[in-house]
Parts: structure tokens; sequence; C-alpha cells
């Protein structure tokens, strides 16, 4: 069986919890004594049984009827084990939403049939374009509370793709939904006939978890080195490809070429490592190797001091022009300067003026490094196209190479 | 590479970002079955040798089996143990009896917060997971704590593609949750697969085993005949009992976990 990590996203109060609320229960993954527990919690604060508390467990989550932070938990079908992200829909917690997004492998977007688009919708969509999600599903929630409307549906489905084709989103299904009464989450609604696509949890059972790169030329970022019985292990995690015992590898940003001594495991004998594996490697000459370095072979990868690249802002004080701040890119690690070309809302996607970028705005930038940057397109290799910034030891943005 | 040998790879890749950016860092070893997995993780990381000291919070409750076991696993892997208690406290005649917010804080949190002023450790590792409790599901595989040793759930910082926070100057610590994105059945597979030991108390006597372990006085066996590896596998893929539904700090009131949690429990 295989793994497949989904995140669901949407506007805040549109029913992110209680869907994944509903999916926990109708596949029966919650130990016992937890609805329970969800309906004391429920009966305690006034209101009816809540399949958001489920996920909502902070007790400010549960008072506020909102999802403050991002939480994870497994559940499985008969096709595979889920790890299921929840995201808060609130604009004050879209990094918590980016964190949970970042992690996963497809999403499920969902929309208040009643309200349709609003602007965490709009936002949460451009973000899952930004991070190359291409597997999305769109849940029209709470379609018992406008009577089951085909017509109602179809409006919110046409505005919907229209906004999601401008983010790079084509969703592979809309699915009328009502979480809360259980209408097409796990079993087909007899309230909506007009409607013949899958269930949530089948379309779900329809996604295919993201191949691992390995025929993909190799690189391994270097993590540390270690020195174990008089030998320097090179540690770090094969990002794409394979690294066997015996390649010529070229180490870059400053081109050098060495061999692979040996494929380093604890109690166990290895001659190759790939794509995803965390590994370590001997060289046969004494090439100087430190963090940041990253082994390559076959098409080599660019190396340069100024790139293109989308950020998306996420940082409490916003991003003065031309102000210093540190760039990581799997384990390298530079000061850089952001020469911004063009600035988006992300919600509404138009352009704004202004010098400094704020946070939930994201902008088309010039990058300039303090030193050479080892980089991909992350369209190419998403491994080595992404990258983080970070102020004061906060990371407060989210860019990929263009 | 197959599911154990994913989840066991990016456990290393964290192991190896917290000790490359900090060098004075600690594990936690309670001794149960999850913190020993990551300490038989840190071994792979750095090809047998931990390079850093292993502690284990002693409360003095503690199963006679664990006092052996930690003992003896000390010895044969080479580890750097440390044991750290709450003099004080015990002197005092602290026990769960007294409270078991006040015990917990203090025979472990306590304990733990002299142990890292005295040592002045930056970073600590620990094997919490996401799927234990609610409020785990939460944490970040980098979770800040402040000078006052408390955890800021509703304020934590963003992770992204395996990029995580560096320490600010106002953090007393970073904790560092290599196995966050684990369930409890990928430990058992994982204890199989390696043959990583663990104490008897996990194995079904009588009709009772032990899901979760801690200390004597707040912890329950549940039903189970399941007295080997292959048979706690089993019956978790179809128990509805939650793990930690023998431990009673969890429950004695609503959010009591929560509570602990943001004073520092971990």
């Amino acid at each position: 069986m295989d793994d497949l990590r989904i995140v669901i996203v949407g506007h805040v109060d549109h029913g992110k919890s209680t869907l994944i609320g509903r999916l926990l229960y109708d596949t029966g993954s919650l130990p016992d004594g937890k609805m329970e527990e969800v309906r004391q919690a429920s009966e305690e604060l006034g209101r009816g049984f809540e399949y958001a508390y489920i996920l909502d467990n902070l007790r400010e989550e549960r008072e506020q009827g909102i999802t403050i932070d991002t939480a994870q938990i497994f559940f499985r079908t008969e096709r595979r084990n889920y790890i299921i992200i929840d995201a808060p829909g609130h604009v004050e917690f879209v990094k918590n939403m980016i964190t949970g997004a970042s992690q996963a492998e497809a999403a499920v977007l969902i929309v208040d049939a009643g309200e349709g688009m609003q602007e965490q919708t709009r936002r949460h969509a451009y973000i899952l374009g930004l991070l190359g999600i291409k597997q999305v599903v769109v849940a029209v929630n709470k379609i018992d509370l406008v009577g089951y409307s085909r017509e109602r549906f179809d409006e919110v489905k046409s505005t919907l793709s229209a906004f999601l084709a401008t983010v790079g989103v084509e969703p592979e299904h809309v699915i009328p939904v009502s979480a809360k009464s259980g209408d097409n989450v796990t079993s087909r609604s007899q309230k909506t006939g007009w409607y013949t696509g899958p269930t949530v949890i089948e379309a779900l059972d329809a996604f295919k978890p993201l191949p691992k790169p390995v025929e993909k030329p190799m690189r391994l970022p270097i993590q540390d080195v270690y020195v174990v019985d008089g030998r320097r292990i090179f540690a770090g995690r094969v990002e794409s490809g394979v690294i066997r015992q015996g390649d010529e590898v070229t180490v870059l940003p400053d081109p050098r070429k060495t061999k692979v001594k040996s494929v380093e495991s604890y109690l166990k004998t290895k001659i190759e490592a790939e794509a995803g594996e965390s590994t370590g490697i001997t060289t046969t000459d004494k090439l100087f190797i430190e963090r940041g370095h990253v082994l390559c072979s076959g098409t080599l990868p660019k190396v340069s001091t100024s790139f293109n690249a989308k950020v998306f802002w996420m940082g409490k004080e916003p991003l003065k022009n031309g102000e210093k701040v540190t760039l990581k890119l799997a384990t390298q690690e530079t000061g850089c300067r952001l020469e911004i070309h063009k600035k988006i809302n992300s919600s509404t996607l138009e352009a704004i003026g202004g010098e400094t970028l704020g946070n939930n705005e994201a902008a088309e930038a010039l990058v300039t490094t303090d030193a050479p940057i080892v980089y991909e397109d992350f369209h190419t290799t998403p491994e080595l196209g992404r990258f983080v910034l970070q102020k004061d030891n906060d990371i407060v943005a989210g860019g990929i190479i263009t | 590479m197959d599911h154990l040998d994913a989840l066991e790879s990016r456990s290393i890749y964290v192991i190896r970002e917290a000790y490359s950016q900090y060098k004075n860092i600690g594990l936690l070893w309670s001794v149960g079955k999850d913190s020993t997995t990551l300490l038989w993780l840190c071994r792979k990381a750095f090809f047998g040798k931990i390079p850093f000291p292993v502690i284990h919070i002693d409360t003095s409750y503690k199963f006679p089996e664990m006092y052996k076991f930690r003992d003896e696993k000390a010895l044969e892997w080479g580890l750097k143990l440390e044991v750290a208690r709450n003099e004080k406290a015990l002197a005092e005649g602290m026990c769960p009896e007294k409270g078991r917010l006040e015990c917990c804080t203090a025979l472990k949190t306590q304990a733990l917060k002299d142990y890292i002023a005295e040592h002045k450790l930056k970073a600590l590792l620990l094997g919490i997971r996401r799927d234990e409790h609610g409020i785990r599901a939460k944490e970040r595989y980098f979770s800040p704590r402040n000078e006052d040793f408390k955890w800021n759930y509703k304020d934590q910082p963003p992770e992204l593609w395996d990029q995580y926070k560096s320490r600010s100057e106002e953090e007393q610590h970073i904790r560092v949750h290599p196995l966050l994105h684990w369930t409890e059945l990928d430990v058992w597979e994982y204890v199989k697969r390696e043959n990583i030991p663990v104490t008897g108390l996990y194995f079904a006597k009588e009709g009772k085993r032990y899901r979760s372990i801690g200390c004597v006085p707040c912890c329950k066996p549940v039903d189970s005949t399941a007295s080997s590896i292959d048979e706690i596998i089993e019956e978790l893929k179809t128990t509805k009992t939650g793990e930690r539904s023998g431990r009673a700090q969890d429950k004695e009131t609503a959010y009591m976990m929560q509570k602990l949690r943001s004073l520092g429990y971990m």
C-alpha cells in the first residue's frame, strides 16, 4: 500500500475541518471515546455536534470555531494510507496554511455553495499553483443549505473554474458535498441525482503518489561532514537520481571532479543510494567538501549569483527595497537581495504598487546572492528549484525559481 | 525505497539538520519504544557513534524493567547517558497524589529545565509523533520554546520543504521532532524490521500489556493478548483504542495535554 499526503484548503468557515472529521468518522478511523469527547466539548461550548473538533484540539480553536494551526492526521482506505493535512482558512494564519500545503502531493479545495469563492479561496488556489500541486479536487460544500440546487452548483463551479485556470490549477473533479450530513463524502448522495462524478473518497483514491525522481541526473547536497574511524564521510540526502560506488561526480559550485569510493550505511553494506535516501559517501581523493556543496552527475545544474524567482512573503514585517535577507536552498545558505519587478495581491491577483513587500503579497523578482548558488528550474527539479528567505532567524518567505 | 525506508531517511535528514545547526544538543530518551527508535535512527545518522548526550528524565517512579533496560543498552551502545532528576522535589515528597499536573511539572518539566540550564543545551531531540495526540498533531519538526520554556502554539514558525527555523536569541531552546511523521504502527513495523530491542512491558501477560510506558502510578495496561511484535502489529491494524488511553496525565481535565505542553512538557 502506498501513502498519499493531501492538504485540505479553502476560506475560513467553508468546512475544511468538518470535511476531515467526516472522512475520519465515516471510514471508522477514530479511536473509541473520541466521538464522546467531541460531543461533550460541543455541548460545553453550547453547540451542536462539531465534526471540526476532531482536529481542532486547541481550546482557542474550539471556542472561536476556527482552525489556527495546521494539523496532520492519518487514515486509511482499502486503496492506501492517507496523511490528511488540515490548513487554516483565516487570513491571519496563511503561513500555517503554506506550512501544511508545502508537504502535500494533492489537495482538496473546499468552497461554500452559498458564499461561493471568497478571499482565501482565491489565495489558497494561488498558493497551490505556486507550490506546483497538480492534483486537485474541488468540494462545493454545504450543498444541503442551497437545497441541493444544481443551478447554484453550476454557478459556483463555473466562476471557480475560470479563476483556477488563471493560477494554473486544473481540478480533476468538482463535487457537490455536505460534510456535515455526509453527502458525497464517502457515500453517494440520493439528493444530488443530477451529479454523476465520484465521491470525495473515490476522487482521493484516484490520485497518484508523486514518483521519486530516480531517473533524473544525480544531485546530492551535502548536509555535514563526519569523521568516523579516521574516514571523512560526506552526509546528505540524494535529491534526484542515484549515486553509486565508483561514480565520477562533480562538486559544485566551484567545479571539481572526484570519484565515489564508498556509499556508507551503518550495519549494512551498500553500493548505491537513490533519490530520497539519506546517505553518506567517501571519495577517493582528499578534496575539500563542506555543507552547501552539491555533488552532481549527468547534465550539470546552473550555478549563478542571480536568478529570477516568484516569491511569497509571509513575514510580519515587510521586506524593504534592497534589504538584505538570508537565502536557504537545499543545504546552501547565503545573503541575498531582491529586485522586485512585479508585485501582486495574492488573492485578487491585481498588480500593486509600493516599495515594500508585505505579508501575503507575492512578487516576481530578480534575486542577487552574495555567494554563487547551485540551482535548477522548479518545474524540472523542484528539490533544487525552491528556497526560503530568512530574516532574524525566522522564515519570512518561500520562493520558486522559474 | 519502501515506506519504512522513506520514514527513516526523512528522520535522519532532520536529525542531521539539527546537529549541523546546534552542536550543544541532547537526545531525550524515555526508554520507551519511540525514543528508543529515535536513538536507533541517531546511531544510523552518525554511523554508530552518537556525538551528543542521551538524557533520561528520571522521576524515580519508572518501572524497574525500564531502569534495567536503560543501563544495559547504554553500556552496549556506548551512549553518553545522563540521568536528570529533580532531587529537591523528590526530597520534599512530590508524587502523583499531590496532583498529576503538579507532579509532571515538577519531576519532568522542572527536571528538564534544570538540566538544560546547567548544561546550556540549545536543542533537544524528542521522539513525539503527530498521531499520538491532537495537540502533537500541530507540532513542527523544529519547535522553539521561549525563555520561560513555553510553547507558543498560536504563532508557530513556518516550515517549508525541509527548511527549519534557526534559533533566535530570546529562545531558550529548540525542540526537534524527527519522528513527527511516523504512526504507532510504523514504529512497531520498524522495530521488527531493524530488530530494535524494547522492554518486555509492551508484551501481554495475563491478558494485559502496556501500549505506552512512563511512570508506574500513572500508566495502566490495556486489554490485549499480543505477546510478540508480530501480534502487536496485528492488533494495531484493527484496534480502536487510543495509544495513550492508559496515560492518566492526558485526561485529568479537558485540555490537560495542551496545558502541560504549553508549560514545556514533552
